[in-house]
């Protein structure tokens, strides 16, 4: 024991907790003893300990000893085969590149038209859809609650109208759009799949992705309406309804993007993300659905932060659990249930208001973690981003960013080029642990929504937040342009919205709402209500609602009234 | 005489849920031996103003990453001033462009504070004005 403690010392400071016992081989100690020694010796290393961005400890040096327990075929294997640690496609990008997929959304219907069209002629090969906070909350342009906010940082969409001018020109049968929507899901949704339909497009062939995902509203984003069992009922309709009427469409994006952004740490991300997914698919089960059927319709989202190599072993973390998680925990039989698919946004809460033009190394760092981590997709942050939304100029290089990864980069010509890295794979084992940690002390609380009613996540992130921002302002993580490397910093063109838009969407509202149908409206609101008391499937009352004309306002308000509202207790 | 423990009210108004900063914000400013009442998400400009009548604050610190800024710091300043606490200075931190900085001080915003700000920082800054607030009540 005694010889361990030494040898760990040696090769990195203190022991690092959850690890497994290290056995160095005799020229490993040799070295140490011979080469390393002296020189520490002579010139002592920079830091006492070396952590992650997220705190963890990472050692000087990996060696055979630190993979000298894996085994190769059950642990890491081959791409497109479980446990899927080196990506779910055998031939990953030689066969096809990741979606290109920038989300975007601003001002009017129009104005995000107009820039979802740019995008698609600069070889953008997806669409993501941002929309503004009164349409995330639920509340329709001209509602009290949205002076202010009316096209700030997403687009306005108060009713199916609005649906039919933002993809105006956009053929919906060729392209396939993410919907970053999560209490209001269903009714964004049904918006779609109606200009879907009025456009002629297949609802068999069409795909896309809807957000869906309340769990990680409560956890972190906080952009609920309805209480918890309420919302989760919601989400599985939507389940079921796209089972069975969209085949191809990904009902829900199970999203760590948000948690991390909150402040939590890599693990956190990762083990609160699939938490959240088995948490639906134990609420699906419930309900009496397969896994196998809408298993592989479950898609995740995650971030990619500044620390390279931390990512990259959370992306291989987080498709070994969900493989175990789906095969061991719920006995899934599809490998398509296995196999975990996942979208990867850049860090936003990395980006510098300082030196914004530094925003693009980081985000190309960040970029390549996603892609050496095997994503299905990618959004890029532009370099403006903390300071308003981006501007043209800004979204072109950040999508050029990615076409510069995927063509001239050569990291796409092999699958899981990082794959046997002493290093990652260690990490990957090291991260993936410490997640299940995570998974197990939310079962012992009852589940994830037992969890978020008492607190936990939201207080694990809290936490992690706060002792991040004072490791920043001791300097102990140093951040370019912001705690060391400070300058004068030119100003930059930043994306303009004024309130003009608020007045145009509150005029295109009172048109809609003057020549629908009022009488057909009250009766599908009033049709909608009655069947939320009960316990059918509600995305078909949606849907008829939409089509009226209904408001997302008015929907979502006939649900309120049933279902009531929730308010956090909040934690700081 | 004990010196009066600084009194702040920390607020997210409009119906942006990123509470990050407003927490971590929160808590450095007890840490640095202030009360703080944190007033949740989705408070109404209205909210926070009589809040901060009832409460007696000496600093009010809101949180705004959503661009409504132009629009909710004039209105809350505008309701302090109709509860007849527009003595209590408002310090606003989040996304907010640089040029929209002298409008927001003009319209009586005492200090804005971007992203990378230390919390040492604003911690200064809060107790400055909170000191400021009480010699002024001191002697009238």
């Amino acid at each position: 024991m005694g010889d361990k403690n030494e040898l760990n010392r040696h090769a990195g400071g203190a022991a690092i907790e959850g690890e497994t016992p290290r056995s160095p081989s005799a020229s490993e100690r040799e070295w140490e003893a011979r080469v390393l020694q002296p020189t520490l010796e002579k010139s002592p290393e920079r830091q006492t300990e070396f952590t992650t961005v997220s705190g963890h400890p990472i050692r000087r040096l990996y060696t055979p000893a630190d993979v000298a327990d894996l085994d190769f075929e059950r642990e890491i294997g081959f791409p497109g085969q479980p446990p899927y640690a080196r990506g779910i496609h055998p031939t990953m990008y030689r066969g096809r590149l990741w979606t290109m997929r920038q989300f975007a959304g601003f001002g009017t219907p129009e104005d995000t038209n107009r820039r979802f069209r740019y995008l698609l002629e600069q070889g953008q090969t997806g669409l993501s859809v941002a929309f503004d906070l009164p349409t995330l909350m639920g509340y329709d342009s001209d509602h009290p609650l949205s002076e202010g906010e009316v096209g700030k940082c997403g687009v306005a969409i108060s009713s199916l109208a609005d649906m039919e001018t933002l993809f105006d020109r956009i053929p919906l049968g060729d392209v396939t759009t993410s919907m970053t929507i999560n209490s209001p899901a269903a009714v964004i949704w049904a918006m779609y799949l109606a200009v879907a339909e009025k456009q002629g497009a297949d609802w068999n062939k069409i795909s896309g992705t809807i957000q869906n995902d309340i769990l990680k509203e409560y956890i972190a984003q906080k952009e609920y309406i309805y209480p918890p069992a309420p919302s989760m009922r919601l989400v599985i309709d939507t389940f079921a309804f796209g089972v069975e009427r969209t085949p191809r469409f990904n009902v829900i994006s199970i999203s760590g993007y948000h948690i991390r952004e909150a402040g939590s740490t890599a693990i956190q991300e990762l083990a609160f993300t699939l938490r959240d997914g088995m948490e639906y698919v134990e609420w699906a089960l419930r309900r009496g659905m397969d896994i196998d059927e809408f298993g592989p319709r479950l898609s995740f989202f995650f971030n990619s932060h500044n620390d390279f190599f931390e990512e990259i072993a959370k992306f291989r973390a987080a498709r070994r659990i969900w493989q175990q998680a789906t095969r061991e925990r719920y006995g899934a039989k599809n490998p398509r249930t296995w196999a975990l698919r996942f979208h990867t946004q850049t860090a936003g809460c990395s980006l510098t208001a300082q030196q914004p033009y530094n925003n693009v190394v980081r985000t190309a760092i960040q970029a390549l973690a996603a892609v050496l981590g095997g994503t299905q997709s990618l959004h890029t942050n532009s370099l403006d981003e903390a300071w308003a939304l981006p501007t043209e100029f800004a979204a072109t290089l950040a999508l050029r960013t990615q076409q510069i990864i995927a063509h001239e980069s050569g990291v796409t010509n092999t699958a899981d080029p990082l794959g046997g890295s002493y290093f990652v794979e260690s990490l990957t084992g090291e991260v993936e642990r410490g997640a299940w940690e995570y998974i197990e002390k939310i079962d012992s609380l009852g589940g994830m929504v037992a969890a978020v009613e008492r607190g936990y996540p939201q207080r694990e992130i809290a936490e992690a937040s706060y002792r991040y921002q004072m490791a920043v302002d001791r300097k102990e993580k140093i951040i370019v342009g912001v705690n060391e490397y400070a300058g004068e910093d030119q100003p930059i063109e930043i994306l303009k919205i004024d309130e003009s838009v608020a007045r145009r969407q509150n005029e295109r509202l009172r048109q809609v709402r003057a020549e629908r149908s009022q009488e057909g409206v009250s009766r599908r609101l009033q049709a909608l209500r009655h069947a939320a008391e009960g316990d059918e499937n509600l995305m078909p009352h949606i849907y008829d609602a939409v089509k009226a004309y209904a408001t997302l306002g008015e929907i979502c308000d006939a649900m309120r009234e049933v279902f009531g509202t929730y308010e956090e207790v909040a934690i700081t | 005489m004990a010196e009066k423990k600084i009194r702040v009210l920390i607020a997210k108004p409009g119906l942006d849920g990123h509470d990050r900063g407003a927490k971590v914000i929160a808590r450095a400013l007890r840490d640095a031996g202030m009360e703080v009442i944190y007033t949740g998400l989705r408070q109404t400009p209205e909210m926070i103003a009589s809040a901060a009548a009832q409460e007696d604050v000496d600093v009010i610190g809101i949180s705004i990453l959503s661009g409504a800024h132009n629009v909710l710091c004039p209105e809350l300043v505008r309701l302090l001033k109709e509860k007849g606490v527009e003595d209590v200075p408002v310090v606003v931190g989040g996304i907010i462009p640089e040029g929209d900085i002298p409008g927001l001080k003009e319209a009586g915003i005492a200090g804005v504070f971007l992203p990378g700000t230390s919390t040492q920082e604003i911690v200064d800054f809060v107790r400055k004005l909170a000191q400021q607030r009480h010699s002024q009540s001191a002697n009238p």
